[in-house]
């Protein structure tokens, strides 16, 4: 391994760190936005007000 | 004072069950044990070994027991009794502290000797400055274990939860007190080991002032 | 407050692209290759920036908790969680890229070096920190728990600082001292880094909003599902 795969491993670990924090984000807000839906749905044919 | 009130109590009780002083020291005396095994026994000797060594058992050991002495007061439903009594609540925190000190002092004591004498080291020259950095290092061991004991209690997860909280906190303390206590029992004087005891003293200051302000938010309802 | 920071909100994707873009023109291609370690020495700019942004993240989790305990605003709370997570994240960045650096240029992947050493006690006290989250339960107090060892973690810095250096000092038979700062002469290197702490400034603070965003759904979520269950209580 040369200097520049060792450069290239670095700045591939950083941007993966990166990125899979990025998608844990967004699954886990796609999966809250579900909930939130059934949430609200499951409201509508109640009469409780608020 | 209450402080005092909380100290004679909970001293009080382990006078009677021994319970945790007991399964303190058993926990070390086992960790120096599986140290002893795991590693080679030629290599155990000399002032730093012994220093590393007691001050790793005493940590481990230390969380177990603290762990111990805030449960069965957790389970008793005594929490909600000094909740509800018109106590300072730092008072109650440096009264837990000073009790857990006074167990921790106990067992330093018996276990410094102790692992000078398995570890086979005839060489040691302990100096005055011994006394001074144990008793600095076990105060702040039980300053950062009696706050955050107090927390982890009141989680799911509380056995597994203080080591995790308390052995990240306590890196300056393991390091200052290891190194001053090889210093010490290889003859250092106090000039010599002024940097370290300055580390353990501000490190206890700190966290005594932090856990007795700090210990309000932790207990409120 | 959404409607007043909204253009500012909406623009920071774009603004940690653009910077992200100009550092890695900066760090790729303008700045010089050094002289003694070579290409290799390029990670230096995004490792040493992301070691300001965790430490930075430590401050902030520190200061929300204050402000938390303060004040009780739960918006402090969820920026402290928030500061804890993107700091880890920094954190973890900073001790993958510095032993990959380190291994060319020492022939080792660990040296028990400073810096390095004073990284992986921070790293742990931010485990502690999202332990303490995850596993202390739903509890209303632990917000308070959390911010109290966001406070009593910060306060411990400085000694870790000085234990460590001392630590290091008494055995002197490692390090040529790492000295990322010294040593950098040439201009275009001193803009790269500077534009590059610049980029992961952007990015953690985006990376922040973005999970402060998060929190606020789950906070209501967990609200309304309190809500619509009185029966089962």
């Amino acid at each position: 391994m040369n200097g520049l795969d060792f450069l290239a491993a670095a700045y591939s670990a950083i941007w993966l760190i990166i990125f899979a924090y990025l998608l844990s984000l967004w699954r886990r807000s796609a999966r809250l936005e579900r909930e939130l839906d059934e949430l609200r749905r499951g409201e509508q044919p109640s009469t409780r007000a608020g | 004072m209450t402080v005092w009130a909380i100290v004679r109590k909970d001293l009080s009780i382990e006078l009677r069950t021994g319970e945790t002083l007991s399964s303190l020291l058993l926990l070390a005396l086992l960790a120096i044990l599986i140290f002893a095994f795991a590693l080679d026994p030629a290599l155990l000797a000399g002032a730093d070994f012994v220093a590393g060594l007691l001050w790793t058992t005493l940590i481990f050991a230390a969380t177990l027991a603290l762990n111990r002495s805030f449960l069965l007061e957790h389970e008793a439903g005594g929490w909600t009794g000094l909740a509800l009594a018109p106590v300072d609540r730092g008072s109650i925190y440096l009264g837990k502290a000073a009790a857990n000190l006074v167990l921790l002092i106990v067992a330093a004591a018996l276990l410094l000797p102790l692992t000078a004498v398995l570890v086979g080291t005839t060489r040691l020259a302990p100096t005055p400055a011994l006394p001074v950095v144990v008793l600095l290092g076990v105060t702040g061991i039980s300053a950062v274990g009696t706050l955050f004991a107090a927390i982890a209690i009141r989680t799911r997860a509380r056995e597994v939860l203080l080591p995790l909280l308390i052995f990240p906190l306590l890196a300056p303390l393991v390091i200052a007190a290891a190194k001053a206590t090889a210093g010490a029992l290889s003859g250092k004087s106090f000039a010599e080991l002024r940097s370290w005891l300055l580390v353990l003293g501000s490190f206890d200051v700190i966290f005594l002032t932090a856990g007795w302000t700090a210990f309000d938010f932790v207990i409120e309802e | 407050m959404a409607s007043r920071s909204r253009p500012l909100r909406d623009l920071l994707p774009w603004l940690t692209c653009l910077a992200m873009l100009a550092a890695i023109y900066l760090v790729f291609v303008a700045a010089p290759s050094e002289r003694e370690q070579g290409v290799v020495q390029r990670i230096f700019y995004f490792h040493v920036g992301a070691a300001w942004m965790a430490f930075a993240g430590f401050a902030l989790v520190a200061i929300a908790s204050l402000w938390f305990l303060a004040r009780g605003d739960r918006r402090a709370d969820r920026l402290a969680l928030a500061n804890a997570e993107v700091g880890m994240l920094f954190t973890t960045i900073v001790l993958v890229t510095g032993p990959i650096w380190a291994r060319p240029v020492w022939g080792v992947w660990w040296t028990w070096d400073p810096r390095l050493t004073m990284t992986v006690v921070l790293w742990t006290i931010y485990a502690a920190y999202l332990m303490l989250r995850r596993l202390g339960g739903g509890d209303e107090a632990l917000g308070r728990y959390a911010a109290v060892l966001g406070i009593v973690g910060a306060l411990d810095v400085p000694l870790i600082i000085v234990s460590i250096r001392l630590w290091r000092g008494i055995h002197p038979a490692v390090m040529l001292a790492k000295e990322p700062d010294a040593g950098l002469k040439d201009p275009t290197m001193k803009i790269a880094l500077l534009v590059s702490g610049l980029a992961l400034a952007l990015l953690f603070t985006w990376l922040v909003s973005l999970r402060m965003r998060l929190q606020k759904v789950d906070d209501e979520l967990a609200r309304l599902n309190l809500e619509a269950t009185p029966r089962m209580r």
